[in-house]
C-alpha cells in the first residue's frame, strides 16, 4: 500500500518536473520570436525612410555624391540579405545580417556629419521631420535589440540548465539563438558636435 | 560575534555595488517636478487637466522633470522610466511621458505603442520643436508645459475611450485566487466522497498549480513540496466534512465560501497613483533648448 502510494507520488513529481521544462522552453522560444519580430520591424522602418532622406539631401547637397551613394548602396546590401528561417540559429548568417545593418548605420552617421555643412538643409522642415523620424527609428532599433537579447538570454539559459536540457535533448531539439553583439567599430563612430 | 561579522559583510557587499546608473525616481502623480521648473499653480492646473483626460480617454500622460541626467542619454533614461512606470492601460499601451532634464536642457516625449499611429515621431518632434522649445528658450517653462500638454492631448484625443467603471473592469479579469481555492476545496469534498485517493491526487495536482499561479517564481522544489502538501490536504478535507453529512454540511459550507469569495473579489485597493501597465517601444522624439 505504502509502496503503491509512493509510486504514485513519484510519478506525479516526474510529470510535474518534465512538464514544467517542456512548456517553459516553448514559451521562451515564442518570446524570442516575438522580440525578433520587433527588431525586424524597426530595421524595416529605417529602410523605408532612406529613399526620402536621400531625395531631400540631394535637393541641397547634390555634389555630396560619394556619401549619398554610400547610403543607397548600404540600403541595397541590407535588402539583398536572404531572411531565411534559421537566421536566429546560424551564427554566420546572423553576423552577416548584423554587419549589413551596422554598415547602414555607419553610412547614415557619415551622411549626418556631411549635412552639418549645409545650414539651409538643416533648417528645412522636411529634413527636420525626417531627422525626428530617423532618431525615433534608431531608438526603436536600440530598444528592440536590447529586449531581443534579453529573451535570447532567457531562452538559451532554459535549454542549457538541468533538468530542462534533457527535455530539449530528447524531446524538442531546439538550438541556441544568436544575440546581437557589440559592434566592432562602434567606438570610432563620428560624433556630431555643434 | 558571528552576527556582527555577517552584518559587516553585508555592508561591504552593498558598498561594492556600482552606483553610477541614474535611478528612476518614484511616480508621484501626473506631474513629477523633481527639478522644480513648474510653478505650483500651473502644476495644479496640469494635474487637473491630465486627470480629466485619463477619465475621458483612459490615456495616461505624465510629466517628469529632473535636475540632471548624470551622463545618461535622455533616450536611454526615457525607456528606463517607461519600463518602470508602465504608463498607459495594459491592453491599450496608451501612455505618454514628457521628460525634461534641466541641466542638459533636453526634452523627450515617450509615446506608448498604442498611440504611435496618431502621435507619430514626426508629430511628436514638431510639438517639441514648434510648441515647447520656443517657449523654453524664452524661459517660459510654465507656458511650454501647458502648451505642450494641450498639443499632446489634442493630438491623441478620441483615439481611446475609458472603460465604464472599475467594478466592471474587475469582473472581466477572470477568477481571483480566492475563488479558485474555494472551487478547489469544494471539488475535493465532492471527489473525496468517492475516494480519498482521488481527492489526494486532486490535491497533489491542484495545490502546486495554485501555488504557481500565486507565486510565479516558485520553482520546481516549491512545486514538489506543494504536491506533497496537496496530497495531505486532499486526505484531510473530506475527513473534516464527512461527519456532518453531505447534504446539509455541503450546502451551508458552500454558501459561506461563495459569499466570502464574492466579497473579497469585489474589494479594490485604492489610493496612490500608478501606471496602468502600458508598454513602450521606444517611439517618440527628443529635442533641446
Amino acid at each position: 500500500m505504502a509502496r503503491r502510494l509512493s509510486n504514485i507520488i513519484l510519478l506525479i513529481l516526474i510529470l510535474i518536473t518534465a512538464g514544467c521544462g517542456y512548456n517553459t522552453i516553448q514559451t521562451n522560444e515564442e518570446a524570442v520570436k516575438a522580440a525578433w519580430g520587433d527588431v525586424e520591424a524597426a530595421y524595416q522602418r529605417r529602410n523605408d525612410l532612406i529613399p526620402n532622406l536621400v531625395e531631400v539631401v540631394k535637393g541641397y547637397a547634390a555634389h555630396e555624391k560619394e556619401t549619398l551613394t554610400a547610403v543607397t548602396e548600404a540600403r541595397a546590401k541590407v535588402g539583398s540579405i536572404q531572411m531565411n528561417k534559421n537566421l536566429l540559429e546560424d551564427p554566420a548568417a546572423f553576423s552577416q545580417f548584423q554587419n549589413a545593418q551596422g554598415a547602414m548605420s555607419s553610412a547614415l552617421s557619415r551622411l549626418m556629419v556631411v549635412v552639418e555643412r549645409y545650414p539651409d538643409l538643416k533648417a528645412n522642415q522636411n529634413f527636420q521631420d525626417l531627422q525626428h523620424q530617423l532618431e525615433g527609428t534608431e531608438n526603436r532599433i536600440n530598444v528592440a535589440r536590447v529586449r531581443y537579447n534579453k529573451t535570447v538570454e532567457i531562452f538559451n539559459g532554459s535549454i542549457r540548465t538541468f533538468p530542462n536540457n534533457l527535455t530539449n535533448q530528447f524531446l524538442l531539439g531546439l538550438k541556441l539563438k544568436e544575440p546581437f553583439k557589440a559592434e566592432a567599430g562602434a567606438e570610432k563612430a563620428p560624433k556630431v558636435k555643434f | 560575534m558571528k552576527k556582527a561579522l555577517l552584518i559587516l559583510l553585508f555592508f561591504l557587499f552593498n558598498l561594492a555595488l556600482p552606483v553610477w546608473a541614474l535611478d528612476v525616481p518614484p511616480l508621484k502623480g501626473y506631474v513629477n517636478d523633481y527639478a522644480q521648473m513648474i510653478s505650483p499653480g500651473t502644476a495644479t492646473q496640469l494635474t487637473e487637466e491630465l486627470r480629466r483626460f485619463e477619465q475621458s480617454d483612459s490615456t495616461q500622460l505624465v510629466i517628469l522633470t529632473l535636475p540632471s541626467l548624470q551622463g545618461e542619454t535622455i533616450e536611454d533614461f526615457g525607456i528606463k522610466v517607461a519600463e518602470a512606470w508602465r504608463i498607459g492601460q495594459k491592453t491599450k499601451d496608451n501612455g505618454l511621458i514628457v521628460i525634461v532634464a534641466k541641466e542638459e536642457r533636453k526634452i523627450r516625449i515617450e509615446v506608448g505603442r498604442g498611440l504611435e499611429g496618431r502621435m507619430t515621431d514626426l508629430l511628436t518632434g514638431r510639438i517639441i520643436d514648434l510648441v515647447i522649445t520656443p517657449r523654453f528658450k524664452r524661459g517660459d517653462f510654465d507656458g511650454g508645459f501647458s502648451a505642450g500638454v494641450s498639443a499632446l492631448i489634442d493630438g491623441t484625443r478620441g483615439e481611446f475611450k475609458a472603460e465604464e467603471k472599475k467594478g466592471s473592469k474587475r469582473s472581466t479579469r477572470g477568477p481571483s485566487l480566492l475563488t479558485m481555492i474555494v472551487i478547489g476545496v469544494v471539488g475535493m469534498i465532492f471527489v473525496g466522497a468517492i475516494s480519498r485517493i482521488f481527492s489526494a491526487i486532486l490535491g497533489a495536482a491542484g495545490f502546486p498549480a495554485l501555488l504557481y499561479l500565486g507565486i510565479p517564481g516558485i520553482g520546481v522544489l516549491g512545486l514538489i513540496l506543494g504536491a506533497v502538501a496537496g496530497v495531505l490536504i486532499g486526505f484531510l478535507i473530506p475527513f473534516l466534512f464527512s461527519s456532518r453529512g453531505y447534504g446539509g454540511g455541503f450546502g451551508s459550507g458552500g454558501g459561506f465560501f461563495s459569499s466570502g469569495g464574492g466579497g473579497f473579489g469585489g474589494g479594490d485597493s485604492g489610493g496612490g497613483f500608478s501606471g496602468g501597465g502600458g508598454d513602450f517601444g521606444g517611439g517618440g522624439a527628443s529635442g533641446d533648448w
